[in-house]
C-alpha cells in the first residue's frame, strides 16, 4: 500500500480499525479528539460499535464490559481523561482481560493545558490505578511507528491478557506525516475460552477482580508477576541512532527522543561522539541494553518533556556506573533541537563528577535560560 | 467646555471586569455573564460571592467576574461548590456550567447536589454542543443534528435522546427553583435575568438548590452566523426544550423583585 | 537540499495550515520525507495560526525547529516573531499588505510582496497564502511549481475544487512578482 499523508490521531484510529477493533468507547478531549471523531465516522459504517460515553469513567467501563466478551476493544483520551479511567484500568488488570488505551498526553497537573507533554510517565508506567499490576507501555515517536505499534498493542494485550497503553504526546496526535496503513485484518471469529458469550454447552465463565480471600489475591498477584516476567523477557523494543562508539549516550522517548535525534545528528557533524537510545517499550524498559551501554559510554544525558521521571528509571539501572545528566522541558513545552544540541556540547566538555540529583543543576540552568528567553 | 447632559442607560456592572472576552462573536456566553453580574450587583452580593467555573468555553469565566472564583474539574463544579458552601454557609456560591460539563460528565454531581438540596445557584448554558473541544455531540444535541462526533446526524437509536435537565432536576425534592429560559432575543433575555435574580434569592433565603437553564447559541460550532444561530435557538431548540418554570417553591412564588 | 524547514504563519483564516499541507503533499508525492505540524490550542483562539513543515532527503528527527530556513509571514506579528530567528541566508517573505515596515536584517534573503492585493486582483482574497507560496518557489526552489500544482490538484478539498485554476493563478502571480523584484 502507498504512503499517505496522515494526521496522527486519525492514523492511529484507522490503524486500530485495520487491526480489527470491534468497539470504541471514548469522550472528547484535546489533543486526542480527532481519534474519537475518526471512530465516529468510520465505525458505524463498518457495523462496529462506537459510543461517545458520558465520561471517561463510563468509557473505560464500557471497554471493560466489551473486553470481557473477548472482542478487540479500546479507548483513547488525554491526560485528565486517562486519570478518570484509572479505576477501570485497575479492574481490567485485576480481571485479566485485554484492552488497549491510547493516551495523547498534555501539560498538567490539573486542567493544565492542551500542549504536548510527557508528564504522565509515572502514571502510565508505574500503574496509575490501585493495586499490584503491570501495564505494557509503548511509546512510538513517528506516525508510522504509532500505526505499527497500535496493531502490536492488540496482539500483546491478548497474548498477555494485559492492559497495553500506547502513549504519545500532543505533537504526535496533531502532526501529519506520511505513513503506510496496514491492510484491513479479518475480524477473528475465535472465542477465547474465558470470554462471556453465554454458557452454551460449557460451565459458566465468571469474570471478576474480587478475591475476597487474600490467599487467592496473592496467587493472582503472583500470576500477574510471572506473566510480567515473560513480557520483560520477550517484548523489549528500542531504537538506536548514531551508535558507532559513542562516548555520550542520549536517552529520550517519544517526541523528546525524536527531537534529540536531530541534535545528535548535528552534534556528530561537529565531531562529538554521541549516540541515541530511544526506548519504544517504556514498560518493559530496555534495561539489559542500557546495562551493556554503561560499559561503553562515559556520560549519559536523559532528555524528557517532564521533570525527570524516566531519569529515575535510568539511574536505577545505571547504578552510578556512569554519570547521568538531565535536560527536560515542563508543562507542555517541547524542547527544540538547538537546546538539546547545547546540552550535548555542554556534557561533552564536562568531565567532573556529578554530585547528587542531576535535576538540581538542570533546574538552575532552565531557570537561567527562561529568564534569558524573555 | 460644554457639559453635555447624558443619561446613563447601560453601565458595566461592578461585578463585571472591563476586559474583552475570549468568546466568539455572537456567542451568548457573554450575555449570560452580564446578566449574572448585574443580578449580583443589584443584590449587593459581590463581596461575599464565590463562583465556580467549569471546564468548557467558560473555563475562564473568572476573568470576567470581579469576585472570588475557583475552577473545577470537568463536571465537578457542583461538588466543589458543595464543599465551599458547607464550610462557608453564609457566602453566596454559584456554578456556571455548559451542557457537556453539567449534563454529561457531571450528571451525577448535579443530581446529587439537587438531591441534597444544596443551597447553591447553578447557571446552566445549554447550547446543544461541546464548544471548547470543537463541536462534538452533547447530551443536549438535537435528534438528527450533525456534530463532529455524530457526523451523520444524532441517531437516537445509537446515541440516545436529548437530556432535559430542568425537567429532571425539578423532580428532586431538594430543589427549590428550577426554570428554563432562552437568550435568543431581548425580551427573553429580560426574562432570563429575572429568573437568575430569583435563583439567587432562593439561595439567600435558604430555599434549596436553584438552577436556571439558558438556551444559548454556539455560532462557531453550529457553522452559522450569529443571527442564524439565534434563529436556530428559537426555531429548533425551543420545541425540544420548552421554556417554563419547572419548580418554584411556594416561598418564592410570593416574592416580588 | 538535505533538510529544509519552513514556517507559514499568519492570522487564523489566512490559510496558513492549508498552504503548509500543500507543500507537505508535494514533498511526499515526490519522494521526500516530510512532517507538518500545526500550532493548536489557545494560540489559535488568540487568532494566530502557524505550521512548521520539514522537507528532507533523509528520515526526519525533530518536526519542530527554532531557526526556520524559510518563513512565509502573512501578518506583522509573524515578521516580528521570526525575523530575529532567521539563520544567515534564510528566506523571509512577508505580506506587505499587512506588514507596514521594512526588514531589519540585512544578511538574510527577504521579499515584501502585497499578497492580499495580488489575491484580490485575481478575484479571491483568500488566496494570499498561495501567492506567498508561489513567491517561495522562485526564491528557494526546493519544490517546483509543477509539483505544487499537482499536489493542489490532488488534494484540494472537493468543495473548493472549482477554485483550482484561481489557485494556480495565485501561485504564478506570486512567482512572477518575486521574479520581477529579484531579477
Ligand atoms: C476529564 C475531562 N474530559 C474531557 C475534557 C475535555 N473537555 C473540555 S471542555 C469539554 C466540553 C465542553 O462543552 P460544554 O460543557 O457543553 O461547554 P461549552 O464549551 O459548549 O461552553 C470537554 C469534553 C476535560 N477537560 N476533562
Ligand atoms: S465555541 Fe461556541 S460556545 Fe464557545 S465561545 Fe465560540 S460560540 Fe461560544
Amino acid at each position: 500500500m502507498a504512503k499517505e499523508l496522515l494526521k496522527g490521531n486519525e492514523a492511529f484510529a484507522e490503524a486500530a480499525i485495520r487491526a480489527g477493533v470491534e468497539a470504541f468507547f471514548g469522550y472528547p478531549i484535546t489533543p486526542s479528539t480527532e481519534f474519537l471523531e475518526h471512530m465516529a465516522r468510520r465505525m458505524p459504517k463498518l457495523g462496529r460499535a462506537f459510543v461517545q460515553a458520558e465520561s471517561e469513567v463510563a468509557a473505560i467501563n464500557m471497554v471493560y464490559g466489551a473486553a470481557c466478551t473477548g472482542k478487540r476493544v479500546m479507548t483513547a483520551s488525554s491526560s485528565p481523561g486517562v486519570s478518570l479511567m484509572m479505576e477501570g484500568i485497575s479492574y481490567i488488570a485485576g480481571t485479566e482481560v485485554p484492552a488497549v488505551i491510547v493516551n495523547v498526553m498534555r501539560g498538567g497537573p490539573g486542567l493544565g493545558n492542551i500542549a504536548p507533554s510527557q508528564g504522565d510517565y509515572y502514571q502510565m508506567i508505574k500503574g496509575g490505578g490501585h493495586g499490584d499490576y503491570f501495564p505494557i507501555v509503548l511509546a512510538p515517536a513517528t506516525v508510522q511507528e504509532a500505526v505499527d505499534y497500535i496493531s502490536l498493542a492488540f496482539d500483546l494485550a491478548e497474548k498477555y491478557l494485559s492492559i497495553v497503553h500506547v502513549v504519545v504526546d500532543g505533537n504526535m496526535g496533531q502532526m501529519m506525516e506520511p505513513a503506510e496503513l496496514p491492510p484491513m485484518r479479518e475480524i477473528s471469529d475465535e472465542i477465547p475460552e474465558w470470554a462471556v458469550r453465554g454458557a452454551k454447552d460449557r460451565d459458566p465463565n465468571i469474570l471478576t477482580s474480587i478475591y475476597i480471600d487474600p490467599e487467592d489475591e496473592e496467587i493472582t498477584n503472583l500470576r500477574l508477576l510471572r506473566r510480567w516476567k515473560e513480557v520483560e523477557k520477550n517484548e523489549v523494543r528500542f531504537q538506536e541512532y548514531q551508535m558507532d562508539n559513542p562516548e555520550i549516550l542520549v536517552i529520550g522517548f517519544g517526541t523528546a527522543g525524536r527531537v534529540a535525534s536531530s541534535a545528535v545528528r548535528d552534534a556528530r557533524a561537529e565531531g562529538i561522539p554521541v549516540g541515541l537510545l530511544r526506548p519504544i517499550t517504556l514498560a518493559p524498559f530496555p534495561e539489559g541494553r542500557l546495562e551493556e551501554l554503561c560499559d561503553q559510554v562515559q556520560r549519559i544525558l536523559v532528555v524528557e518533556m517532564n521533570s525527570g521521571m524516566m531519569l529515575d528509571d535510568v539511574q536505577k539501572i545505571v547504578k552510578g556506573k556512569v554519570p547521568v545528566e538531565f535536560y527536560g522541558r515542563l508543562g507542555g513545552v517541547t524542547p527544540l533541537p538547538d537546546e538539546i544540541l547545547d546540552e550535548i556540547r555542554r556534557v561533552s566538555k564536562n568531565e567532573g563528577e556529578i554530585s547528587g540529583d542531576p535535576r538540581d543543576e538542570w533546574m538552575d540552568r532552565l531557570e537561567k535560560m527562561r529568564t534569558g528567553d524573555q | 467646555m460644554v457639559e453635555a447632559k447624558t443619561e446613563v442607560i447601560y453601565q458595566r456592572p461592578e461585578s463585571f471586569t472591563d476586559v474583552h472576552t475570549h468568546y466568539c462573536p455572537g456567542c451568548t456566553h457573554g450575555v449570560a455573564h452580564r446578566l449574572v453580574a448585574e443580578v449580583i450587583d443589584e443584590m449587593g452580593l459581590r463581596e461575599k460571592t464565590i463562583g465556580v467555573a467549569p471546564v468548557g468555553c467558560s473555563v475562564f469565566a473568572y476573568n470576567y467576574f470581579e469576585m472570588d472564583f475557583v475552577e473545577a474539574a470537568h463536571g465537578r463544579a457542583p461538588a466543589m461548590a458543595t464543599g465551599i458552601k458547607r464550610v462557608l454557609p453564609d457566602n453566596t456560591v454559584f456554578t456556571y456550567q455548559g451542557d457537556g460539563d453539567l449534563a454529561s460528565i457531571g450528571i451525577a454531581e448535579i443530581m446529587h447536589a439537587a438531591g441534597r438540596g444544596e443551597n447553591l445557584t447553578v447557571i446552566f448554558i445549554n447550547n446543544a454542543i461541546y464548544g471548547m473541544t470543537g463541536g462534538q455531540m452533547a447530551p443536549t444535541t438535537l435528534p438528527g443534528m450533525k456534530t463532529t462526533s455524530s457526523p451523520y446526524g444524532r441517531d437516537v437509536e445509537l446515541a440516545g435522546y436529548p437530556l432535559k435537565m430542568a425537567e429532571l432536576l425539578a423532580q428532586m425534592e431538594g430543589s427549590g427553583y428550577i426554570v428554563r429560559r432562552s437568550l435568543h432575543d431581548a425580551s427573553n433575555i429580560r426574562k432570563a435575568k429575572k429568573a437568575i435574580r430569583l435563583a439567587f434569592e432562593a439561595q439567600e433565603r435558604g430555599l434549596g438548590f436553584s438552577m436556571v437553564e439558558l438556551l444559548s447559541s454556539c455560532p462557531t460550532n453550529w457553522s452559522m452566523s450569529a443571527q442564524e444561530a439565534l434563529g436556530f435557538v428559537e426555531e429548533k431548540m425551543l420545541p425540544v426544550y420548552p421554556l417554563g418554570d419547572y419548580k418554584v417553591t411556594p416561598a418564592l412564588q410570593e416574592l416580588r423583585v | 537540499m538535505e533538510e529544509t524547514s519552513i514556517i507559514i504563519s499568519g492570522f487564523g483564516g489566512q490559510g496558513t495550515l492549508f498552504a503548509g499541507q500543500v507543500l507537505a503533499y508535494a514533498a511526499m508525492d515526490n519522494g521526500y520525507e516530510v512532517t507538518w505540524i500545526p500550532s493548536y490550542g489557545p494560540e489559535m483562539r488568540g487568532g494566530t495560526a502557524h505550521c512548521t513543515v520539514i522537507i528532507s532527503e533523509t528520515l526526519i528527527g525533530s518536526p519542530l525547529v527554532r531557526y526556520p530556513d524559510i518563513v512565509l509571514a502573512l501578518n506583522l506579528p509573524s515578521v516580528d516573531k521570526y525575523e530575529p530567528l532567521m539563520p544567515e541566508n534564510g528566506v523571509l517573505i512577508a505580506n506587505s499588505s499587512l506588514v507596514n515596515r521594512e526588514f531589519e536584517r540585512q544578511e538574510i534573503r527577504t521579499l515584501l510582496l502585497p499578497a492580499n492585493q495580488i489575491a484580490e486582483d485575481i478575484g479571491m482574497s483568500r488566496l494570499a497564502n498561495m501567492v506567498m507560496t508561489g513567491s517561495m518557489v522562485k526564491m528557494e526552489p526546493i519544490l517546483t511549481m509543477e509539483m505544487i500544482k499537482a499536489a493542489l490538484e490532488e488534494h484540494i478539498p472537493e468543495r473548493h475544487r472549482e477554485t483550482l485554476s484561481m489557485n494556480y493563478k495565485a501561485l504564478e502571480r506570486g512567482y512572477a512578482f518575486a521574479e520581477k523584484e529579484l531579477g
